[in-house]
């Protein structure tokens, strides 16, 4: 970096050579993050989509399919979620403030939640999985007709609703697990000091992310786990 | 040659470092664009060796240098190969990689590491790509149709995929570093009217392969996801809608078309000013045609699905919408011709090469609104005339227009100058060979031959000899410019700094550039494609 032939002003290491502030930097960061999550949105759109088209063919199924999902579970996931999103908030907000011990404890409580949620719908799936209810030559949805007896159900389509809810919760807890391994990142550089009230970009960028892995949960809470549980 | 001197112990991006570990660890977008330029020219021959088994099974109406099964097999890898690892990369990670950050003044893309990333998952794509073929390949189509792929198909989908997946993030990786750049790297002075139109049309696919690109990832991911854990999404024994595969797949892989041909046109609309000497026709339709292109492009999808059991009215909406891409499209054809026209124009390869992409990308480009037309898509769907057809807008187009581009921006690469004369040469092949594989299956598939078949009545034969003759003369044509590039790297007369007297960025740095490309970050006070102001050079005026 120092044998750039170009003259720039004084500036610290987190520079890279080929910018010329670190204002262009951090802009150029955060645009960075912001198109990448566009495309995390057409990802999963393909998703939202084939759930939208199933769910209008298949209304009784999904809403069958739907019902025995573990409420309680989900609700509690999804604030476990919310609250780490608190705390990401609050860490980018400690490291502005350049307050290293609070962003090391924000960051491990981020972390600790997010693992918790990993664990949560671990727990869910296993329940899935003794219920018979994974797509494939052993699903069984004989439960489902003989619960729900006022949804008249064919099973076969009950295997559409619970391939999208094992793609769309799977994928979304892919990008977690991605998300823990970017915020161990962040919280070793973070308790060496690294981030400092002018440099914290990765911060701020990997706070986007995870607030997006988070709202994609707020979309797929309601569309899998609340269908019609009134009839 | 005072400049020879000069340049044999001048520093620039090719000669700062040596070594193996200076390549595979670079960061300099120049030196990632020739890690890309190595592997991608290794996947189109790759592709090529399979076009050309085709052609010679092709040759007899039996089947008789392969039977049925290996033939799906080489046309879903000839077609994988050469749009997942030849043609979505080849402009915009070679020549994109090469000068987007030269014409705009910047250093380096955005994000340098990234940028080195993308070429990384490009080879692990390519790697998981090579094992698929030797240990058995894919015959899915290039399409991986449903339910043959998650159901039937006995070859490996689930690698063929994943490679796919892989080479796609890295495809995404690529736009993103080139829309950043240009949103926030450009020098002082560089507005965007004053941008080249290169990079307006590299901005244009950027966005495609921003936004298209992850519908096409959780479309192969479903359809692993198939075979590996037995999901239901496209089965239709299940209630699954392989329909709706269709719509996701094309999604993406319509506005894929223009992710090859944008960056092609592009590269013509540098070429063009410059030989003709002029200031670029209508800057800001070219310019804007690029976005509507874009734009268009992402609402014409189910154009090719017609006959795949759509409803009439969806067909027509889509039928209507996939003319309107013709617009555009027309809008830069027209300034092209227009900018040349009283220009005083000097035929040199990189201008054969735009001559070429004009003639072929019109005729790629009017087959296709008869294939838009629903009546007369229903004669040709799935004959040799949309193969044709994509032929001439994919190779005639796209390729064209690439080595168009490898000539005109050789001697800023290599520092070295092509001999001319055989550049000519291989040009004039190309085109022969090209025009000669390709309009019979024009012909061929009006008659009424389909795609995809191993076998064909013998009354097909003369066409189809004919076809194959031209792809012999068509891989001479390729195989040329290889060798007199390799050739001019060591031999080739040294090329100034701006040896065409163009007008971008890029040649007022040095031959071959520095490795942050400018001395000091230039300020831009003048208006794109100033072709007025600036005198030809001697060789380039003598030779007209």
């Amino acid at each position: 970096m120092s044998d750039s032939p170009i003259a720039v002003e004084e500036h610290g290491p987190e520079l890279r050579h080929h910018f010329a502030s670190v204002e262009q930097q951090r802009d150029a960061a955060s645009l960075g993050m912001w198109l990448f999550l566009a495309t995390e949105i057409m990802f999963f759109g393909g998703l939202f989509l084939a759930y939208l088209v199933y769910r209008m063919w298949y209304y009784n199924e999904f809403a069958a399919g739907s019902r025995s999902l573990d409420i309680t579970l989900g609700t509690v996931n999804t604030m476990v979620l919310i609250c780490s999103s608190l705390t990401v908030a609050l860490g980018v907000r400690a490291a502005q403030m350049g307050k290293r011990m609070l962003l090391v404890i924000l960051l491990v409580l981020t972390l600790i939640f997010g693992l918790a949620f990993l664990g949560i719908k671990g727990v869910e799936w296993y329940q899935k999985y003794a219920e018979h209810h994974i797509p494939g030559h052993s699903f069984d949805a004989s439960d489902l007709a003989k619960d729900y007896p006022q949804l008249p159900i064919d099973q076969a389509h009950d295997q559409i609703y619970f391939s999208l809810y094992f793609a769309m919760t799977g994928l979304h807890a892919l990008h977690m697990i991605i998300g823990v391994g970017i915020f161990s990142f962040l919280l070793f550089y973070a308790w060496k000091g690294r981030y400092t009230p002018e440099y914290h970009t990765p911060v701020e960028i990997g706070g986007l992310y995870w607030h997006f892995v988070d709202i994609v949960w707020i979309y797929l809470f309601p569309l899998l786990y609340l269908i019609d549980r009134k009839r | 040659m005072a400049t020879a001197a000069i340049t044999a112990e001048r520093e620039h991006y090719l000669n700062k470092e040596y070594g193996i570990r200076s390549w595979l660890l670079t960061t300099d977008h120049k030196r990632i664009a020739l890690l890309y330029l190595m592997s991608i020219t290794f996947f189109f021959f790759v592709g090529g060796f399979f076009a050309l088994l085709i052609r010679l099974e092709l040759l007899t109406p039996a089947g008789d240098l392969v039977q049925a099964d290996t033939y799906n097999k080489l046309f879903s890898m000839h077609g994988q190969v050469m749009i997942f690892f030849f043609l979505i990369p080849s402009i915009p990670a070679v020549l994109g990689n090469f000068l987007v950050p030269m014409m705009i003044g910047a250093k380096d893309l955005a994000f340098p590491r990234i940028n080195l990333l993308s070429w990384y998952l490009y080879i692990l794509a390519g790697l998981i790509y090579i094992h698929c073929i030797v240990t058995g390949g894919v015959d899915t189509g290039w399409t991986f149709y449903t339910p043959f792929s998650t159901a039937f198909s006995n070859t490996k989908v689930i690698e063929a995929g994943l490679s796919i997946f892989v080479a796609g993030f890295s495809s995404i990786l690529t736009g993103l570093n080139f829309v950043v750049t240009i949103h926030r790297m450009r020098a002082p002075g560089m507005t965007w009217s004053r941008l080249p139109l290169f990079i307006w049309a590299h901005y244009a696919t950027s966005i495609i392969q921003l936004l298209g690109t992850p519908v096409l990832a959780v479309t192969l991911v479903l359809v692993v996801f198939e075979r590996a854990f037995n999901l239901g999404i496209f089965d239709p024994t299940r209630g699954g809608d392989p329909l709706l595969f269709q719509h996701l797949f094309w999604f993406y892989s319509h506005p894929a078309v223009y992710i090859m041909i944008l960056p092609s046109m592009g590269v013509v609309a540098e070429i063009i000013p410059c030989f003709s000497r002029k200031r670029i026709f209508g800057y800001h339709a070219v310019a804007l045609s690029s976005i509507a292109i874009a734009v268009f492009g992402f609402l014409v999808w189910a154009h090719h699905m017609f006959v795949a059991g759509i409803s009439l009215y969806s067909a027509m909406i889509f039928s209507i919408l996939s003319y309107l891409v013709a617009v555009p499209s027309a809008i830069k054809v027209f300034n092209w011709t227009a900018t040349m026209y009283k220009g005083s124009i000097s035929f040199t390869t990189p201008m054969l090469y735009a001559f070429g992409f004009i003639g072929l990308f019109t005729m790629g480009g009017l087959t296709g609104l008869f294939l838009a037309a629903l009546g007369i898509d229903v004669h040709v769907t799935d004959t040799y005339f949309v193969v044709a057809h994509f032929h001439y807008i994919m190779v005639g187009g796209a390729v064209m227009g690439y080595l168009g581009g490898m000539h005109f921006w050789w001697p800023k690469i290599s520092g070295r100058m092509y001999p001319e004369a055989w550049g000519r040469l291989a040009a004039l092949i190309v085109f022969l060979g090209f025009n000669l594989t390709f309009f019979p299956q024009f012909i061929l598939g009006y008659l009424g031959m389909p795609r995809r078949y191993w076998q064909y009545p013998p009354e097909f034969q003369v066409l189809n000899v004919l076809s194959t003759a031209g792809s012999t003369i068509l891989a001479v044509g390729y195989v040329l410019p290889m060798v007199y590039f390799l050739w001019s790297m060591r031999y080739g007369k040294i090329a100034d700094d701006n040896p065409w007297g163009a007008a971008g960025l890029e040649w007022k740095t040095a031959s071959p550039p520095p490795t942050f490309n400018f001395e000091e970050t230039p300020e831009v006070t003048w208006e794109a494609y100033n072709y007025d102001q600036i005198p030809a050079p001697e060789e380039v005026t003598v030779e007209r």
